[in-house]
């Protein structure tokens, strides 16, 4: 659909305002209906299969069928993103499985001070090449 | 028909917030997270107020939400002006050499910063072979700015782990917008979900931006954000022409599909120049998935040849050179496809990469542990930027080790970030030796319009900058943003539109759609109604018209003078239209002035296509009327600019200078 969320898993984030594949999908496909309490895309033709929403959703509860006018139904990309590296499988329509895991961040604590260690802008510089951390004269 | 107008007589008015600032940046994509890293670290000891707005979450924003295999552009050991050469020669001779210098001095910080964050880089080991960014930092690699070894998968590009490429930079840049908001007393000053529609300009200034208006995707919300200083940096145009696929393939556009052509379309209609907006860019690329193919020509060393297995360059090598020398040699990204297009068009498709036979002559030298890790390299190509590529040969059982893929070329894209150079006309940095005295008006990527920057995609004769050189080239723009308002620390923004004026037109949609669409029995997902039009059904005249009148894919990218006047004569009609479109709520709003971006974006490229009359870009696009290259007259910048007061366009050519001089035969 391209990405498309399993009825059984999805919780609605559990009744927060907005749900995490609300919150991250760079398209504003995600929507949450609140009936249901259930995510899903509302325009699928819109849909880059970025998977950002199946990345983020704490239930695993989406994930992605080919676009139908040129994908053969049968297959599945999933995966499972950790702190410093994610894992993917592959199932191919033939049954084919394949399994990669590759580093993504080596620093998932994150970064708390942006300019940490580096220098003070030197206002003198400020029509000069470079940056606040180098001046190019 | 009839004009209709807005005064809320079925909508309730959203609240107007207004929001002061010093700077103003639009879009948190690479460049726009660019920008407020540097500008923050200027303007908080100033005391001055930087604000950014997204219509999505910085997060996972832009063209490297989803991730990249590689950064394209860092310079490391290499010649800064082989770069400009490379870029020259890619672009058919015709590029601001200014501005590709400027970056090529900057560019490489920021990749350096993107280590230190935490993006994995592959390094090379003791014996040459590549390592991943966390087995290189178990091993002990020194980083990139400590000398380490990257992979480069070609002159310019090196190989990251990348799947959380644009959260590792985004993140830095929410963090440096958080410490300004504290020093400056400010409660918010990241605006996600916020779609801006227009520039404002200021009243007592003219041609001075002021700041720019837009709207919550997620509440009844408008924001008038005033500013001394305001950075484009909006992204480029992605289904502005009929894409192959257009069925749910609709979103599988090799640039990403949420590119609308904003910051094309605000910087327009403030009144900035535009440069070689007639470029474009059409990726070749594997069939459907558009998945890379970068790595596997590069790294891979695979071959592309016609269904004879015949290599297409090589084929048609004299008849370019016939044509199109010197810009033969080597031969460009365009002229790559032109070759291609000539056998697509004898009928000697499906165009094959044999990535099985690369694989089996890698092979040869391989044993088995190191075949496997390039195999898992060459599937993490696709799984780290193009997902969906994966997903499409799973679905087709192919294995690249086993049968070759499919190539095509795709529908055309506006960019000026990637191997496209279509955008604005900025100041360059001024001390390049040999550039115009003209090509710097003091503010370095300052648009004409004063106080307006620009960044990324939407800066013109500039392209491949990519991911790293579009945070650099924010950057760039963020310290002269600092620069500028200081240099106008007396400026406070007076907005010439009526305020009032500008939200009845940006929800004029909703109004439309609440006052008629009881006027039919269609529920919302079947809207026919002859009082408005979908904005879906908008996109769909958009794109067919482009695709038809102005070059793409059903002519095989050709078009003409006559072709271009029906177009451009119908693409009137269709912005008439468009003062009709209606959502039926917030989302359908943002989709409304997205495709009204988008036809801004359009009728700029077709004017500009028209007025260049020769064959700049075979392969990319062709005047049937003028199909060859035409040196004499047209080896210059195509300048344009949207009068606001008269609704003309006006062009101009500006001469090209060339300010890096070609090697020295050997």
């Amino acid at each position: 659909m391209p990405s498309f969320v399993i009825t059984e898993k999805c919780d609605g984030c559990k009744g927060q305002d907005k749900t995490a594949c609300m919150y991250i999908c760079p398209h504003d496909l995600m929507v949450l209906d609140k009936e249901r309490m259930k995510g899903y895309n509302q325009e699928p033709e819109q849909c880059w299969e970025c998977y950002n929403c199946v990345k983020i959703c704490p239930q695993q509860a989406i994930e992605v069928r080919g676009y139908a006018d040129f994908a053969p139904l049968g297959a599945s990309v999933i995966p499972m993103r950790g702190t410093d590296s994610i894992m993917w499988t592959l199932k191919f329509r033939n049954g084919t499985l394949k399994r990669f895991k590759f580093p993504i961040n080596l620093r998932p604590e994150g970064v708390s001070d942006p300019y940490a260690g580096m220098p003070e802008p030197n206002y003198d510089d400020i029509k000069k090449p470079g940056f606040f951390n180098f001046a190019i004269d | 028909m009839e004009k209709e107008t807005n005064s809320f007589q079925f909508v309730e008015k959203p609240a107007v917030e207004e929001v002061d600032c010093d700077i103003l940046i639009l879009g948190g994509g690479m460049s726009g997270s660019g920008a407020a890293f540097e500008a923050c670290r200027w303007a908080t000891p100033k005391g001055l107020k930087v604000v950014m707005a997204d219509k999505a979450a910085v997060e996972r924003s832009g063209a490297v939400a989803q991730g990249l295999s590689a950064i394209n552009t860092y310079i490391g050991d290499n010649d800064p002006q082989d770069y400009v050469r490379m870029i020259r020669s890619d672009l058919m001779g015709i590029t601001r050499e200014d501005l590709t210098m400027d970056l090529a001095r900057h560019v490489d910080d920021s990749v350096h910063l993107f280590e230190d964050w935490g993006l994995p880089i592959w390094k090379k080991d003791d014996e040459g072979h590549s390592m991943d960014g966390i087995q290189a930092r178990d091993a002990g690699k020194p980083k990139l700015r400590d000398g380490g070894t990257p992979v480069r998968s070609g002159k310019w590009q090196i190989m990251i782990n990348g799947e959380s490429y644009k959260a590792i930079v985004g993140e830095v840049a929410k963090k440096a917008l958080e410490q300004n908001a504290a020093a400056t007393g400010q409660a918010q000053n990241l605006y996600e979900r916020v779609f801006c529609t227009r520039l404002l300009m200021d009243s007592n200034e003219p041609n001075r931006v002021a700041g720019a208006i837009g709207f919550s995707v997620r509440e009844n919300k408008v924001f008038v954000f005033k500013a001394n200083a305001v950075l484009n940096g909006s992204g480029g145009a992605v289904n502005v022409f009929r894409p192959r696929s257009v069925g749910e393939g609709l979103g599988r556009a090799w640039f990403p599909v949420w590119n609308s052509g904003s910051g094309y379309a605000m910087g327009i209609q403030a009144g900035a120049e535009l440069t070689l907006m007639e470029n474009r860019f059409v990726p070749m690329r594997f069939k459907d998935g558009y998945g890379p193919v970068g790595a596997w020509f590069l790294f891979f060393k695979a071959q592309a040849t016609n269904a004879l297995g015949e290599d297409y360059c090589a084929k048609h090598a004299d008849s370019i050179h016939e044509m199109f020398a010197p810009y033969d040699e080597p031969m460009g990204t365009n002229l790559r496809n032109h070759a291609a297009m000539i056998e697509m068009k004898a009928g000697l498709g499906p165009i094959m990469m044999h990535t099985d036979k690369a694989m089996a002559k890698l092979a040869e030298t391989m044993d088995e542990k190191a075949l496997k890790h390039l195999e898992a390299e060459a599937w993490e190509d696709f799984l780290d930027m193009t997902i969906g590529q994966a997903g499409l040969w799973a679905a087709q059982d192919v294995e690249p080790d086993k049968m070759p893929s499919e190539l095509m070329p795709s529908e055309p894209y506006l960019l000026g970030s990637h191997a496209g150079c279509a955008g604005f006309w900025v100041s360059g940095p001024g001390d390049i030796a040999g550039a115009p005295a003209e090509w710097s008006w003091g503010y370095n990527r300052m648009s004409t319009v004063n106080g307006l920057f620009m960044s990324g995609d939407v800066v013109g004769a500039s392209g491949h900058k990519f991911s790293s050189g579009s945070h650099a080239e924010g950057r760039i723009a963020g310290k002269n943003m600092v620069s500028w308002v200081l240099d106008h620390a007396d400026y406070a923004p007076t907005i010439k539109e009526s305020v009032d004026e500008l939200v009845a037109e940006m929800y004029a949609p909703l109004e439309l759609y609440a006052k008629y669409n009881s006027y039919t029995t269609a529920p919302k997902n079947v809207d026919v109604n002859p009082n408005y039009i979908s904005p879906r059904m908008l996109q769909f005249r958009l794109m067919k018209i482009m695709d038809e009148y102005v070059g793409g894919v059903s002519t095989y990218y050709t078009t003409s003078a006559t072709l271009l006047a029906e177009g451009l004569k119908k693409l009137d009609v269709l912005k008439e239209d468009a003062a009709r479109l209606a959502a039926a709520d917030l989302h359908e709003l943002l989709r409304c002035w997205e495709n009204y971006h988008r036809i801004w974006a359009a009728e700029a490229h077709a004017r500009h296509i028209n007025f260049r009359e020769e064959t700049r870009y075979p392969g990319y696009y062709y005047r049937g009327d003028f199909p060859v290259v035409d040196d004499e007259n047209w080896k210059c910048f195509t300048n344009s600019k949207y009068n606001l007061e008269t609704g003309e366009w006006e062009h101009k050519k500006v001469p090209y200078v060339e300010l890096v001089a070609a090697p020295t035969p050997a």
